[in-house]
C-alpha cells in the first residue's frame, strides 16, 4: 500500500513535470525536419514561467466561470493522469475509475473549456467552442467502441488488467487490435488538437479551433490551460502506450519501467513529429469524415473480433 | 403505510377541490402540497424495503373495488413522483407569483399530482387505466393553462390525442392480458399463463401504449410541443415525472404481470431506446427555445433508461445471466432516478430565466449569469449532470449501463453479440452530444453579452426557486459521489422484478462501486470528488505561489477587432451549425442556401436553413392524411334523410347477423 501511494506519488509530479518537455521534442523533430533551428527543448517550460510572470488581463464582462475554468480544467486532467498506468501497474489510485472514467474526465475538462471560451461573447471563442464539441462529440464514441472492442478482448475496462491482458500471451495478434489502435490515434490526433484535424501552433484565425477557444486567456490562466494541454498529450500517448506497447509495466521494478516509459515517450513523440511534417491540415468538415472512419473501424474491430476469436 | 399514503393522495385530492377557490397565487397552496408530497416520499422511501402491502377500497366497479399494492417497484418509482412534486411545489411557492390565470392551474396541478400516485399503486387494471386517464387529462388541462396562445392550443390538441392513443393500447393490453376469464386484478394476471403469441402481443402493445407517455421515437412528437408550453413547474414534473410513471407502467407490465419474454422483444426496446437517445439529443441541438430544448432531453434520456430496460430484457431471458440483467435493471433505474432530478431541476432554471426575461428564446438571452449568479451556478450543476460528467449522478447511472453493454457480448446467441454493441456505439454518441447540447445551452443563455434589453436588465429568482434549485443540485452531487448508497437502495426493486441483485455496493472500500468483479471495473465517485478538488487546491495554490497576483480589466482581446455589438456574438443556431451540417442532411433533411448581393452591392447577404422532422413525415402525416381522405368521404353520410339512416342501421343488423351465423 505505502510503495502504491509512492508510485502514485511520483507519477502525479512525474507526468506534469515531463508534459512540457514531450511538447518540447514534438517541436524540436518537427524544426529539425523542416531545416530549421528550431527552439531548444526547455523552450516549453520557460513558456509556462514567463506567462506566470505576466499579469492577467481579463475582458470586462468576464464571469467566475473564465476565472476558475483554468485551474478546474488542469485538474480534471491531472487527475485522468493519475488513473493512467505509466510505469508502473501498482497505482494506488488505478480503482477510482477505469478507461471510461477517464474518457469522460477529459470530455468534462473539454465542457469546462468550451464553456470560458463562450463566456466572453466574441466571435471567436464561438467559432472555437462550437468546432471542439463537434470534433469531441465524433471522437468520443470513437474511443467509447475502441474501449469496447478491448473490453471484449480482455474482459476488462480497467487500463491495468487490459496491459495485464495484452502482455500476457492470450492476447496474440488480432485485425481487431491493428483496427482499434488506428482508430485510437485518430482520436488521439482529434483529442490534442494536432495536424491534420487542428493545428497547435497555428495563429491564423480562421484555422483555429483550439487556440480560437482560449484566444482571450493571458498570464497565469493561460499557463495553467498550456500546461492541461500538453498533460494531455502525455496522457493520450500513454494511454496507447500502455494498452498497445505495455512493455515494462509488469517488469522486475519501477526503474525498469521507467525507462522503458521514457523511450516509449520518446519514439511517440518522434512519430508525432514526423506524422504531423508529412500531412496537411485538413478543411474543418473533413474531420468529421476522419472521425465517422475513426467510430467505423472501432465498430468493426468490436464485429471482428467475434471472427477472428480463437484465432 | 399504503393507508397512510392513500391519505395523502386523499390530500392532495382535498388541495385540488380547495384550488377551485382559492384566490390569489396559491402559495399556501403550494406549500401544503409540498408538505404532503414531502411526507409522502419519505414514506416511499422507508417502505423500500418492507414486504408488498395491498389495500381495496370499496369504490371503482362495484364487483371489483379498488385494488392498490404498495411493493418495492411502486415505492422506488413513488418515492420519484414525490421528490418531483415536493421539489416542483417548493419552486412553484415563488415561480407562481409569475402566472398570469392561477385559477386556471390551481384545481388541476395538486390533482396532477395524485393521478400520478395512483398510477404507481394501482393493483387492478380498471384502477390503473383510471388514473392513467385522470393523469393525461389533468396534465393537458395543465398544458392549456396559456390558453390563448396559440402554441400551446396544438399542443394540447396533439397531446390529447396521442394520449387517446396511449390509453387504447394500454386497455387493449389489458384486455389480452386479462384472458378469457376477464380477470382485471394484476394477481390474476401475474398468475396466468397467455400463450407466447398473445403475450409478445400485449408486451408490444404495453411498449405503444407507455412509449407514447414516455416520448419514446417514433411516438415522442408531442412531447416536444406539450411540456414547455406548461408553465415551468408543471413542465418539470411532466419531464422529470410523468414519463417515469410511464416507466414504471412497461416495468410493471414486462417484468411483472407478463412471463418472461423471448430476447428479440428486449432486443426491440433496446434498439427504440438507442434510436430515440440519439434522435432525441440531434433534435434537441437544433432548437433554440431552452424550454424545448430541454424536453427533447427528456426524449434522450427516456432512449437510456429504455437501452437498460431492453438490456435488462435480453438478459432476463438468459437463465444464466440473471446478474447481469440486475446490472442492467438498477442502471435503468439509477438513471430513472437521476433524470427526474437533474430534468426537474433544468426546467426549475428555465422557468426562472423565462420569468425573469418573458421569453424562452435563448437567442434573446445572455450574459446571465452575472444578473441571476445562483440560478446559473445550480443550472450548470445540473447541464453537467445530464452531460454525464463525473463526478455527478449522470455519469454513474451512464456508466452502469456502459457496464451492463460491455456484458452484452457474453452472450451466446449472435443477434443480441451484433445489436448491443451497436446500441453501445449509439449510447456513446448520444452522451457526447448532449455534452455539446449543454454547452450551447448554457453557454448562449448564461454566457456571453446580452442580447436583448430584457437579459440585461433580468433579476435573480426569488428564494424558494432558488432554494428548490439547489436542493435539486445537492442531490446530484450526492448521488453522483456516493452511487453505492442508490445502487444499494435499488436492491430490493430488482430482487422484487429479476429474482437476483447486483452485488452489495461500498463495503471495501466504503465508495467504490464494483459492477462485477474489481479486475473488471470499478468507479469510485467520492475519490474522484476528492481528488479533484485536492488537485484544483493545489493548482490554485501552485499559481498563487508561483504567479504574479495582478489582475487587470480590459476589453475583450478578439484579435485586436472587439466588437461590442451583441450582435456578434455565436447564436444558439450558429453554434449547432458545425453538428447540423454533419448530421442534419441523413437525419433532418436539413439544406441551407446562402444568397451573396451582387458584387458591388452593399446589401447583407442572406442564409436560409430550414429543417424537416422526418419521423413526422414518415409516420404521422400519412395517418393525417389518412383520417382527413377518411373524414372528407364520410362527410357524404353527414346530411341523409332519417329513411336512409334507418336503412344503414338496418343493414349493418343484417351483416351482422350474417357474420354470426357463418362463423359459428
Amino acid at each position: 500500500m505505502i510503495g502504491a501511494i509512492a508510485i502514485e506519488a511520483l507519477q502525479m509530479a512525474l507526468v506534469l513535470l515531463a508534459a512540457p518537455g514531450l511538447v518540447g521534442i514534438v517541436r524540436a523533430v518537427k524544426a529539425r525536419l523542416q531545416r530549421r533551428e528550431g527552439p531548444p527543448l526547455i523552450q516549453p517550460y520557460r513558456q509556462i514561467a514567463r506567462l506566470l510572470a505576466k499579469e492577467v488581463v481579463l475582458a470586462e464582462n468576464a464571469s467566475w466561470l473564465f476565472r476558475t475554468a483554468p485551474y478546474l480544467v488542469l485538474a480534471f486532467t491531472w487527475a485522468a493522469a493519475s488513473v493512467v498506468p505509466t510505469f508502473s501497474t501498482h497505482l494506488a489510485f488505478a480503482p477510482l475509475g477505469d478507461l471510461i472514467v477517464i474518457t469522460a474526465l477529459l470530455g468534462a475538462a473539454r465542457f469546462l473549456l468550451a464553456l470560458a471560451g463562450l463566456d466572453i461573447g466574441t466571435s471567436f471563442g464561438g467559432i472555437g467552442a462550437s468546432r471542439e464539441v463537434m470534433f469531441a462529440s465524433l471522437a468520443e464514441p470513437a474511443m467509447l467502441m475502441i474501449v469496447v472492442t478491448l473490453a471484449i478482448a480482455a474482459g476488462s475496462t480497467e487500463l491495468s488488467s487490459i496491459a495485464g491482458f495484452m502482455l500476457s500471451p492470450a492476447s496474440g495478434l488480432r485485425v481487431s487490435f491493428a483496427l482499434a489502435l488506428v482508430a485510437l490515434g485518430i482520436v488521439a490526433l482529434a483529442e490534442n488538437g494536432r495536424i491534420p484535424v487542428d493545428n497547435p501552433a497555428t495563429h491564423l484565425e480562421l484555422t483555429m479551433v483550439h487556440e480560437a477557444m482560449v484566444l482571450e486567456y493571458s498570464g497565469r490562466h493561460l499557463a495553467m490551460i498550456e500546461l492541461a494541454a500538453a498533460l494531455k498529450l502525455l496522457l493520450t500517448l500513454s494511454i496507447i502506450a500502455c494498452i498497445f506497447f505495455p512493455f515494462g509495466l509488469d517488469g522486475p521494478g519501477p526503474l525498469v519501467g521507467l525507462f522503458a516509459y521514457a523511450a516509449k515517450l520518446g519514439v511517440a513523440a518522434i512519430l508525432l513529429g514526423i506524422f504531423e511534417v508529412s500531412i496537411a491540415k485538413m478543411r474543418v468538415f473533413r474531420v468529421p469524415e476522419l472521425l465517422g472512419a475513426g467510430l467505423m473501424l472501432g465498430l468493426l474491430g468490436t464485429l471482428l473480433l467475434y471472427v477472428s476469436r480463437g484465432l | 403505510m399504503i393507508a397512510a399514503l392513500l391519505l395523502g393522495t386523499a390530500a392532495l385530492v382535498a388541495l385540488a377541490l380547495a384550488g377551485t377557490v382559492t384566490r390569489g397565487q396559491g402559495a399556501a397552496l403550494y406549500a401544503t402540497a409540498a408538505l404532503v408530497t414531502g411526507l409522502s416520499a419519505l414514506l416511499a422511501l422507508a417502505s423500500l424495503t418492507s414486504p408488498p402491502a395491498t389495500l381495496v377500497l370499496p369504490l371503482g366497479l362495484p364487483w371489483l373495488g379498488w385494488h392498490f399494492r404498495l411493493d418495492a417497484l411502486s415505492a422506488f418509482f413513488l418515492f420519484v413522483v414525490d421528490l418531483g412534486a415536493a421539489s416542483a411545489s417548493v419552486f412553484a411557492i415563488g415561480y407562481g407569483r409569475h402566472e398570469a390565470e392561477p385559477t386556471r392551474l390551481l384545481p388541476f396541478y395538486p390533482l396532477f399530482i395524485a393521478a400520478l400516485q395512483l398510477v404507481v399503486l394501482a393493483d387492478d387494471a380498471f384502477s390503473f387505466l383510471f388514473a392513467w386517464e385522470l393523469m393525461s387529462l389533468a396534465s393537458w388541462a395543465l398544458v392549456l393553462v396559456h390558453h390563448r396562445d396559440r402554441e400551446s392550443i396544438r399542443a394540447g390538441y396533439v397531446y390529447l390525442l396521442m394520449a387517446v392513443l396511449s390509453g387504447f393500447a394500454l386497455l387493449l393490453c389489458f384486455g389480452l392480458l386479462a384472458g378469457a376469464a376477464g380477470s382485471y386484478g394484476f394477481d390474476a394476471m401475474r398468475l396466468a399463463h397467455p400463450a407466447p403469441g398473445l403475450a409478445a402481443l400485449a408486451l408490444l402493445l404495453a411498449l405503444l401504449g407507455t412509449g407514447a407517455k414516455a416520448g419514446l421515437v417514433p411516438v415522442h412528437a408531442w412531447l416536444p410541443l406539450a411540456h414547455p408550453a406548461a408553465p415551468s413547474h408543471v413542465s418539470a414534473l411532466m419531464s422529470g415525472v410523468m414519463t417515469k410513471v410511464a416507466v414504471y407502467a412497461f416495468l410493471r407490465i414486462a417484468f411483472d404481470l407478463l412471463p418472461i419474454p423471448p430476447d428479440w422483444l428486449g432486443l426491440v426496446v433496446l434498439a427504440l431506446g438507442a434510436i430515440t437517445a440519439v434522435l432525441g439529443v440531434l433534435y434537441a441541438l437544433m432548437q433554440h427555445d431552452l424550454k424545448r430544448l430541454l424536453a427533447y432531453h427528456t426524449v434522450e434520456n427516456i432512449g437510456i433508461i429504455f437501452i437498460g430496460v431492453g438490456l435488462a430484457m435480453v438478459f432476463r431471458a438468459d437463465a444464466g445471466e440473471q446478474a447481469a440483467a440486475a446490472l442492467a435493471l438498477t442502471a435503468a433505474l439509477f438513471h430513472v432516478f437521476n433524470h427526474s432530478v437533474f430534468k426537474s431541476l433544468l426546467f426549475f432554471g428555465a422557468g426562472s430565466v423565462d420569468a425573469a426575461t418573458g421569453t424562452r428564446d435563448m437567442e434573446r438571452q445572455g450574459g446571465l449569469i452575472h444578473r441571476m449568479p445562483r440560478t446559473a451556478f445550480f443550472f450548470l450543476i445540473g447541464c453537467a449532470a445530464i452531460s454525464a460528467l463525473p463526478p455527478l449522478n449522470g455519469f454513474a447511472s451512464e456508466w452502469l449501463t456502459f457496464q451492463a453493454i460491455l456484458l452484452g457480448p457474453g452472450l451466446p446467441e449472435w443477434g443480441p453479440k451484433i445489436v448491443i454493441p451497436v446500441a453501445g456505439a449509439l449510447l456513446a454518441l448520444a452522451a457526447a452530444l448532449a455534452a455539446a447540447c449543454f454547452v450551447k445551452a448554457f453557454g448562449i443563455t448564461f454566457l456571453g453579452r446580452p442580447r436583448s434589453a430584457e437579459a440585461a436588465a433580468a433579476r435573480e429568482a426569488d428564494r424558494f426557486s432558488v432554494g428548490a434549485m439547489g436542493a435539486l443540485a445537492a442531490l446530484c452531487l450526492l448521488a453522483g459521489i456516493f452511487p453505492a448508497v442508490v445502487i444499494n437502495a435499488l436492491a430490493p426493486v430488482a430482487r422484487a422484478l429479476i429474482g437476483t441483485t447486483m452485488p452489495a455496493q461500498g463495503y471495501v472500500p466504503w465508495s467504490v462501486i464494483i459492477p462485477v468483479a474489481a479486475a473488471r471495473s470499478s468507479y469510485d465517485g467520492f475519490a474522484i470528488f476528492l481528488l479533484l478538488a485536492a488537485v484544483t487546491a493545489l493548482a490554485i495554490a501552485g499559481a498563487r505561489r508561483l504567479a504574479t497576483h495582478a489582475v487587470r480589466r480590459a476589453p475583450a482581446w478578439d484579435c485586436g477587432f472587439p466588437n461590442p455589438r451583441p450582435e456578434t456574438q455565436y447564436t444558439a443556431t450558429s453554434f449547432a451549425e458545425p453538428i447540423r451540417r454533419v448530421f442534419g442532411p441523413a437525419v433532418f433533411g436539413a439544406a441551407s442556401a446562402v444568397r451573396m448581393p451582387p458584387p458591388g452591392s452593399t446589401a447583407p447577404a442572406r442564409i436560409r436553413s430550414a429543417l424537416r422532422d422526418r419521423i413526422w413525415d414518415i409516420f404521422y402525416a400519412p395517418v393525417a392524411r389518412f383520417v382527413d381522405r377518411l373524414a372528407t368521404s364520410a362527410d357524404r353520410l353527414q346530411f341523409l334523410t332519417i329513411r336512409r339512416y334507418l336503412f344503414f342501421v338496418f343493414a349493418s343488423l343484417v351483416a351482422l347477423l350474417l357474420a354470426l351465423a357463418l362463423t359459428q
